[in-house]
């Protein structure tokens, strides 16, 4: 039984990063039409945008301790990072300690804004022009926005560690008389993503702006015809979806240490997460994202490893085969979406 | 002649005589002159040239006709050279048993794909072949190289042993792939004044087999086969209704592009016996689909084209260093000459991912049809001069 929590929990953790990655997707493809290859992309920005905060905070200047000693006795040079100097030790070391979570706040503009150029600068050309274009397009966008992370920031991952406070290990299910311990900061991602889940359907349903985008999804022609600008709502649906790929990364940084070729490693499966919730389908990419990940843990317990040897590595696959040539619109797709 | 038309056939010569002769004009420069890097006639790299070639036409075939976009070719590539080495492992060093097996098991494993991925279209059915490759990608790597059943050797990648079988080897052959006799390292090289040119067997072999392939590859495009796979392109719905199958013509487009993928990793352990997983990864189903793209897909000599600059630019963009530019740029003042170093800097050696990625996005935004359509349409700029310098001076006379 713990066990099986366990391999659950575990799948909710990697599973809520495919949900979200894959709601971005599927955003942009239901308001644009257009297919994004350059969405990994963006979750690997927002995992450096953790990186550059939290080595922004860090700038620090050296100062000359004369209480410690080095081991021949000279006076210690310490690293004080400026931000003490602002804030006063106590605060500063506590800002620069929680600059992931603070990385949120930082990332969501900048996000926003790449969300903007792109869809502005180059996706909009891409419009008429046939699904395989689009996709190419964006395959050379990846590879561009990869190189140049790779330069600014180098080959090698960048740990980038959770504050202490949620960094440790919680044993979830104690009052109940379970044992399964598990790392708090997965847990956290895990409801962090929850909500960022619940917050764009909530915009999506109660608000008038989400209102219109959802009409619009359903028919673009009949919205513009009814005089409503509905290109610059999609236009800040794509924002809105960059961001959300981007705090997917803000918040997966500790749990994976930040390289450049993150985004492409999670981008195929999220492709595979979109297609097997159906093109299109808010809801069907959560749910796909979810269940792929949880099938993936279990696939990758010792049972099921000995039973069917390498199944955790093609796991995901063999359903999206499946599924794609038994329900052809993925578990959740609508009638009239990609089927030309 | 050969069933080609006339400018098919010039095509098919030019081809051929340019393959011939790669080792004499892709050594441009002096051996000793400061431009000798850029030189790319040494065997290692055009080999490549000819291989990826041979990867892309038959990756056009599929792509540039049917419009069917395959994001897992590589698989194919990978299998090919699984099976060349194997039959390394159990025959001997020939080549040709190898390159046959390849062919035809990256065939059969393009049928069995094929008859799956192409019950759909559109992004769907590039999602499913790139679901196949990594999926065969990830077999390859872990569950295919246990104690008990190594056929991929994992990865340290599939090679032969001393303590293979090898029946058909003696101790006449020589310790390497070669063709009854011939190894495939064995490399000639010619001393012509300040030139030096090397011509390499490994390279004749490959370049041989793309001359075939080429051919393959025009026939296939004059024939009705070429033009109902056209057909399905341009407009598969009312393909159906005049009351034609379009997937009997695109399952045997893939399973030929399948197997030109096939060919080209047979060759590849031909050349370097030596098969890894990394093959058939997903990156390197992309980098067919830049050179398909970049060279102009749809066209005869584009994928060879693009094969070509994107290995070049690999191979030789990737050497120049920052030591390199200074002594360029050294002729400049210091500050403007430590100025344009800082500015190319990103874009060489191990930058070249960026400027392959920034060529390939200007190449799909601005010349859909590529490196080709590039050339036609300065060829169409000057036509154009030739025929207002005509349409003046013909009234004069």
């Amino acid at each position: 039984m713990d066990a099986f929590i366990l391999q659950i929990l575990n799948g909710l953790d990697k599973g809520s990063a495919y949900a979200l990655i894959a709601l971005g997707l599927t955003l942009i493809f239901g308001t644009l039409g257009v297919v994004n290859f350059a969405h990994g992309a963006l979750f690997m920005i927002g995992a450096f945008c953790a990186v550059t905060l939290s080595k922004l905070l860090s700038i620090s200047y050296e100062v000359v301790d004369e209480t410690q000693t080095d081991f021949l006795g000279n006076p210690l040079k310490v690293d004080v990072p400026y931000i003490n100097g602002l804030l006063g030790p106590d605060l500063g070391g506590s800002v620069i300690e929680w600059a992931v979570p603070l990385s949120i706040i930082f990332s969501i503009p900048i996000m926003i804004v790449i969300g903007f150029v792109m869809e502005r600068g180059l996706i909009k050309h891409f419009y008429k022009r046939p699904h395989a274009d689009q996709i190419l397009v964006t395959f050379g966008l990846a590879i561009v926005l990869q190189e140049i992370i790779k330069l600014w920031f180098g080959a090698n991952p960048i740990p980038t560690p959770a504050p202490d406070a949620l960094s440790g290990v919680a044993n979830l299910g104690e009052w109940v008389g379970l044992q399964v311990p598990y790392p708090v900061w997965r847990i956290v991602y895990f409801c962090f993503s929850v909500l960022i889940i619940g917050g764009i359907f909530a915009f999506l349903q109660f608000t008038t702006f989400g209102m219109v985008v959802r009409a619009g999804m359903a028919d673009r022609e009949t919205v513009s015809m009814l005089g409503i600008n509905i290109d610059r709502r999609f236009t800040i649906m794509f924002g809105i979806a960059s961001a959300v790929a981007g705090l997917a990364g803000v918040m997966y940084a500790p749990i994976n240490p930040p390289n450049y070729h993150m985004g492409m490693d999670f981008l195929v499966l999220s492709f595979v997460v979109v297609v097997v919730g159906g093109m299109g389908s808010l809801p069907g990419a959560v749910l796909a994202g979810f269940l792929l990940g949880i099938l993936e843990s279990f696939a990758s317990t010792t049972w099921a490893t000995t039973t069917i040897p390498g199944i955790n590595q093609i796991i995901i696959y063999v359903v999206a085969i499946i599924v794609l040539l038994t329900r052809p619109r993925g578990l959740l797709g609508k009638k009239g979406v990609m089927e030309d | 002649m050969l069933g080609l038309n006339k400018k098919d056939f010039s095509l098919l010569v030019i081809v051929t005589a340019l393959t011939l002769l790669a080792p004499f004009f892709l050594n441009p420069f002096p051996t000793n002159s400061g431009l000798a890097q850029f030189n790319g006639g040494y065997p290692d790299l055009m080999q490549k040239f000819v291989i990826f070639g041979i990867f892309a036409v038959g990756f056009n075939i599929l792509f540039g006709l049917t419009g069917y976009l395959s994001f897992g070719h590589a698989a194919f590539l990978g299998v090919g050279s699984y099976s060349c080495v194997w039959m390394f492992k159990l025959l001997g060093y020939n080549v040709l048993p190898g390159i046959a097996l390849s062919i035809v098991t990256s065939g059969i494993f393009a049928f069995l794909i094929g008859v799956v991925s192409l019950r759909r279209s559109g992004i769907y059915f590039s999602i499913l072949t790139l679901a196949f490759a990594q999926m065969s990608f990830a077999l390859a790597y872990s569950v295919l190289s246990n104690p008990k059943f190594n056929l991929t050797n994992g990865e340290t990648g599939l090679q032969v042993y001393a303590n293979d079988p090898q029946w058909f080897h003696s101790a006449s052959k020589p310790d390497l792939p070669h063709f009854f006799g011939f190894s495939m390292r064995a490399t000639e090289k010619v001393q012509m004044g300040a030139w030096e040119f090397q011509f390499n067997a490994g390279y004749y072999l490959c370049a041989v087999f793309m001359i075939l392939s080429v051919y393959l590859a025009i026939r296939i495009f004059r024939s009705p086969f070429g033009l109902m796979l056209r057909a399905v392109k341009s407009n598969q719905q009312r393909m159906n209704y005049t009351g034609l199958n379009a997937r009997p013509y695109t399952l045997a487009a893939f399973v030929i592009s399948g197997m030109y993928a096939g060919l080209a990793g047979g060759l590849l352990s031909a050349v370097d016996p030596l098969a890894g997983a990394e093959r058939m990864q997903w990156t390197a189903s992309g980098e067919v689909v830049l050179m398909t793209i970049l060279g102009g897909a749809g066209t005869l000599i584009g994928p060879i084209l693009g094969a070509g600059v994107i290995k070049y630019f690999e191979n030789i963009f990737s050497k120049i260093n920052d030591n390199v530019l200074h002594t360029w740029f050294s002729f400049m003042p210091d500050g403007l000459e430590n100025f344009i170093v800082a500015i190319i800097h990103p874009f060489i050696g191990k930058g070249w991912h960026l400027t392959l990625g920034l060529l390939f996005m200007l190449v799909v935004i601005f010349l859909p049809g590529g490196l080709v359509e590039g050339g036609q349409r300065i060829g169409k700029l000057f036509r154009k001069k030739d025929d207002k310098v005509a349409a003046i001076t013909k009234p004069a006379e």
